[in-house]
């Protein structure tokens, strides 16, 4: 099989590599840079468990092949904390107790990451249906809800403080 | 300790490596040199395997060997049935891998074991499979007729008849007289759709056989089932298998299994000598993993016309499936026990025909049973209450057991201990707003509005905490129901908890560690679970049927109390008093009227250096218990909810949702309400969206997330969850189990919510999932035929492509 040679920051590192143009991006990630936090739950690009940053920009991983990420930037839920310990939305998953199994929850962080970057305010049905594409089978989505309208509280009384927190991805 | 570790809502151990993606899902395993593992599945229902060229495919580059049955058929022994529920139960083999003959589409006929799964999975289009077609059997009503079998070999479709008549245990009098001589009777059939449980982590298993001991990391529920299972059915010395249960992405009993993807991987291992791995799609997940409910319900009601029930007779087609799993037969059993519900019924009869079909197997979905009796009976009530003009809520206060009439031996005789119907449906109707919805809704009717409102009700109780190993052994289950637990104490204090539970999403690594620190007076971060690996946890019967508190925490209970007896001495003797003057609390052994003390930490780094013993002490605090209930327990609750009918296109809108549950004493609010929720959403998900179809040559339609509906957050409302403490005297926590109630209580909530909203115009009967189309539909034959709407057979339904429903 031809392989191409692609290279792609991922979490901040720069990797340069030869794959199948066949390959996912996902199982890039998985199977060649073993960043396992990243999960495969469909076929269908349904349920959203693979959801990683694109140069800032959620993108379920298995609808795009390793090789579109050439030349690119991947944040994965390896890579969004920050050198403090925690990304806020990932202390919100926690102290909201918006995980069970915990199997959607690094798809379901990243894609609130980023509908909080589009909008920063959201209110409970924007939430829900900014969400729409990940599916969990274990808490009823209630208290992802209400992490995710936690974070932005919280940043947003940080705004308000004045203070200079730095959110999001490492730059 | 200044915090009370019982009743906190305690944030999760468990969270730090899930939410930073540092987690160990099975499909997460690389090792040296491991293989990967595709397979062929049967695209039939029903067929004769007459030949299979493998040739093209062995010689495919990256195949390291392709395995059919008839290669392993000495050595692959078959999945074994743990609950023979007649001594005449007839079951076809199951094979992991079929020789001669496939029993539904998604069997498994070929395994190819490659260098890497993608080449693997190339060479899956290189096997040529000739098949015969035979018919399939679909329809749980034909199977029973025999007229088509699903195994022509077994001569029947019937698995086994299990019948429990009140008059004969002598727990009640008899159904068929009560029937005849009763006012009012209803007769309903009711149909549960299968369902998929469709956890998230899709499973998947690896197998390395190098070293002495072959080892299987498996996304299970059930490593210590699954270790026993494999040394039975495969002969090999059960000291020479480990089963570890990592990080497990969700089960809801759809991992409670011994399936044939880990005995292939098994067989791949050994067979190359190589470590294998296999990892379903989803795809495969959906139509090979075992799927749940699937009965045809018959039931019949009498009462008299003031609404006091006097008999109840319930005769069920339960679907199998294809072939008998580790409890496949039993599912509907364990139903058998509750569809009397919280009511004093004084005759009561359950006859239960387990039927073989061409589809997948089914087993335990959340609930497994029991949201099948509570359906049925809560579904009934409301007929009941709409037949004889009455408040639905008005009917079930006439015919449940009274909180002082507990303990309250129940017509299918189970003693319930404790329990206040009142305390939980009052305070529900109070947050709910019954009576302001109420009036909302007859003015609704009354305008002929649009959007009509239902209001639905259900109550439950389940029997949870399987299970007393006797009540299991009298209903011929093979294995027992006790739990074990190991409480360490390490020479620095700290604390490892050893459980014999296996728990996926529960969080069980904080619940009990707050039990530990609570008992032992340690702080909750001393304490460490270790769990689900069975060279680590030597014994223990595994999570599901809400057991893992109830049952695997008062293990850890007994053993903790062991740890402070012996601690006891070692104070006694060390301080110079009498065993007698120590007294242990919050976490320090003092003496009597003296302020000499020492701490459990203290006494554990003496125990271990064990210079200065006791005579005849031996030096070591840890301890085991295995703890057998004497009973199981009844959680119980009510649950309300406002369902909007929109007239016009069928849709249907959840609008609020209230339940009150009494699960006893809490030890981890967060938790419970978190499970809670989730079993809301499994439940409501069964009355408005979710449903395994097949088509009429037996391929399941339903087989991607496109067409599986697993609902999002977009789909869903909050809820009010909210309790009342009626602790269990069954345990001394006071515990009951939780992980299923919300499953099982929702379901009739909702369908009874959308039926009420429509009832005055004709519908009594809508087919779940009520989708907007069949909603649509049924309210159109009212207005067209009037009378009462029967809904078709479901398992000749297609999917709702109606535009007017637009699912
Ligand atoms: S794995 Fe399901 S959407 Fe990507
Ligand atoms: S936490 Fe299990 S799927 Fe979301």
């Amino acid at each position: 099989m031809v392989q191409t040679t692609i290279t792609v920051t991922v979490d901040g590192t720069s990797y340069t590599d030869q794959v199948e143009p066949r390959m996912l991006l996902v199982q890039y990630l998985r199977e060649t840079l073993g960043k396992t936090g990243t999960l495969i739950g469909c076929d269908t690009s349904n349920c959203g468990a693979c959801t990683v940053h694109l140069d800032g920009v959620s993108v379920k991983s298995c609808t795009m092949f390793a090789v579109q990420a050439d030349g690119h930037e991947v944040t994965t839920i390896e890579g969004i904390a920050g050198a403090d310990g925690l990304h806020p939305m990932q202390t919100a998953f926690h102290e909201n107790h918006a995980l069970q199994c915990g199997f959607c929850t690094p798809g379901m962080i990243m894609a609130s990451i980023d509908l909080l970057r589009e909008n920063p305010n959201p209110d409970e049905q924007m939430i829900r249906d900014g969400l729409e594409g990940n599916l969990c089978r274990c808490t009823g989505y209630q208290n992802i809800v209400k992490a995710v309208r936690s974070a932005a509280e919280t940043e947003a009384a940080k705004v308000e403080l004045g203070a200079t927190i730095p959110v999001g991805q490492p730059s | 300790m200044t915090i009370t570790e019982i009743g906190a809502s305690r944030l999760r151990k468990e969270d730090q490596r899930l939410i930073t993606g540092r987690t160990r899902y099975t499909d997460n395993m690389v090792l040296p040199g491991m293989l990967h593992i595709a397979l062929v599945r049967s695209p039939f229902a029903h067929a004769r395997i007459t030949a299979i060229n493998v040739d093209e495919a062995k010689r495919a580059p990256g195949v390291i060997m392709v395995l059919t049955g008839k290669d392993v058929a000495d050595e692959q022994g078959g999945i074994p049935s743990a609950w023979p529920v007649t001594p005449d139960q007839k079951a076809p083999p199951y094979l992991p891998i079929a020789v001669e003959h496939v029993a539904y589409a998604g069997e498994i006929v070929a395994c190819v074991i490659g260098r890497t799964a993608a080449a693997a999975r190339d060479a899956l289009e290189l096997i040529d499979v000739d098949y015969d077609d035979l018919p399939p059997v679909l329809d749980l009503e034909e199977a029973m007729t025999d007229t088509v079998l699903s195994h022509p070999d077994l001569g029947t479709n019937l698995s086994a008849t299990w019948i429990f008549d009140s008059a004969a245990a002598g727990t009640g009098t008899d159904v068929a007289q009560a029937l005849a001589s009763s006012e009012v009777v209803i007769e309903r059939t009711y149909y549960q759709q299968r369902l998929i449980p469709a956890f998230m982590e899709p499973r998947s298993t690896v197998v390395d056989p190098t070293g002495e001991q072959l080892t299987m990391w498996s996304a299970t529920q059930v490593p210590h089932i699954l270790k026993l299972m494999i040394s039975l059915a495969l002969s090999i010395p059960e000291s020479k298998v480990r089963v570890v249960a990592p990080d497990v992405g969700g089960g809801f009993g759809g991992k409670l299994a011994v399936t044939a993807e880990e005995f292939i991987t098994l067989l791949a291992a050994r067979r190359t000598g190589k470590p294998c791995k296999y990892t379903e799609t989803r795809t495969e997940s959906l139509m090979g993993a075992h799927h749940g409910r699937a009965q045809v319900q018959r039931i019949r009601l009498s009462a008299t016309k003031e609404g006091i029930v006097t008999g109840l007779d319930v005769n069920l087609l339960a679907d199998m499936g294809a072939y008998l799993g580790v409890i496949t037969s039993g599912i509907p059993i364990l139903g058998a026990f509750m569809y009397n519900g919280i009511y004093k019924f004084p005759a009561y009869r359950f006859e239960c025909n387990n039927l073989f079909t061409n589809k997948a197997p089914t087993g335990a979905y959340r609930g497994a049973g029991r949201p099948e009796a509570t359906f049925a009976i809560e579904r009934a009530m409301d007929d009941l209450a709409a037949e004889l003009d009455m408040d639905p809520v008005e009917l079930r206060r006439k015919n449940w057991i009274k909180h002082e009439e507990f303990p309250f031996t129940t017509v299918a005789g189970l003693e319930y201990d404790s329990g206040n119907y009142e305390a939980a449906t009052d305070k529900a109707l109070k947050e709910f707003g019954y009576d302001e919805l109420r009036a909302e809704q007859k003015l609704r009717r009354q305008s002929g509005d649009r959007v009509q409102l239902g209001i639905g009700v259900s109550t439950y109780t389940e029997m949870c905490g399987l299970a007393p190993s006797r009540v299991l052994g009298s209903l011929d289950y093979a294995a027992g129901g006790w739990e074990h637990a190991q409480v360490r104490v390490l020479p620095t204090g700290a604390i490892e908890v050893v459980t014999g539970i296996s728990p996926h999403g529960q969080g069980h690594e904080t619940s009990f560690s707050q039990i530990v620190a609570d008992r032992l007076g340690v702080p909750f971060d001393n304490v460490e679970v270790l769990h689900g690996d069975t060279q680590v946890a030597q014994r223990g019967l595994d999570t599901y049927g809400s057991r893992s508190l109830v049952v695997g925490g008062m293990a850890v209970v007994a053993a903790a109390d062991k740890v402070i007896e012996k601690a006891k001495t070692v104070a006694a003797h060390l301080l110079e008093a009498s065993r007698d003057d120590i007294e242990f609390t919050a976490g320090a052994f003092g003496v009597k009227g003296t302020d000499q003390s020492m701490t459990l930490g203290e006494i554990a780094f003496a125990v271990f250096s064990a210079h200065n013993m006791p005579d005849g002490f031996e030096p070591s605090l840890d301890s085991d218990a295995t703890f057998d209930p004497v009973n199981f327990n009844f959680p119980h609750g009510t649950h309300l909810c406002a369902m909007e009918v929109d007239t016009e296109t069928g849709a249907v809108t959840l609008r609020k949702y209230v339940c009150v549950d009494d699960i006893g004493n809490v030890i981890n609010p967060l938790l419970v309400d978190g499970q809670i929720h989730g079993g809301l959403v499994q439940g409501i998900s069964q009355a408005l969206f979710e449903e395994a179809v097949y088509d009429e040559s037996g391929t399941l339609v339903t087989g991607s997330f496109v067409d599986y509906l697993v609902p999002s957050a977009a789909d869903l409302p909050m809820f009010t969850t909210d309790r009342t403490v009626t602790p269990a005297l069954t345990n001394t926590l006071g515990v009951k189990g939780v992980g299923e109630a919300g499953t099982i209580a929702s379901t009739p909530a909702i369908v009874n919510g959308v039926l009420d909203a429509v009832r005055h115009l004709g519908v009594d009967d809508i087919l779940m999932p009520c989708t907007p189309s069949r909603v649509w539909n049924a309210l159109r034959d009212a207005a067209q035929g009037g009378g009462r709407h029967r809904s078709p057979d479901p398992s000749s339904t297609k999917p709702d492509l109606d535009p007017a429903g637009g699912n």
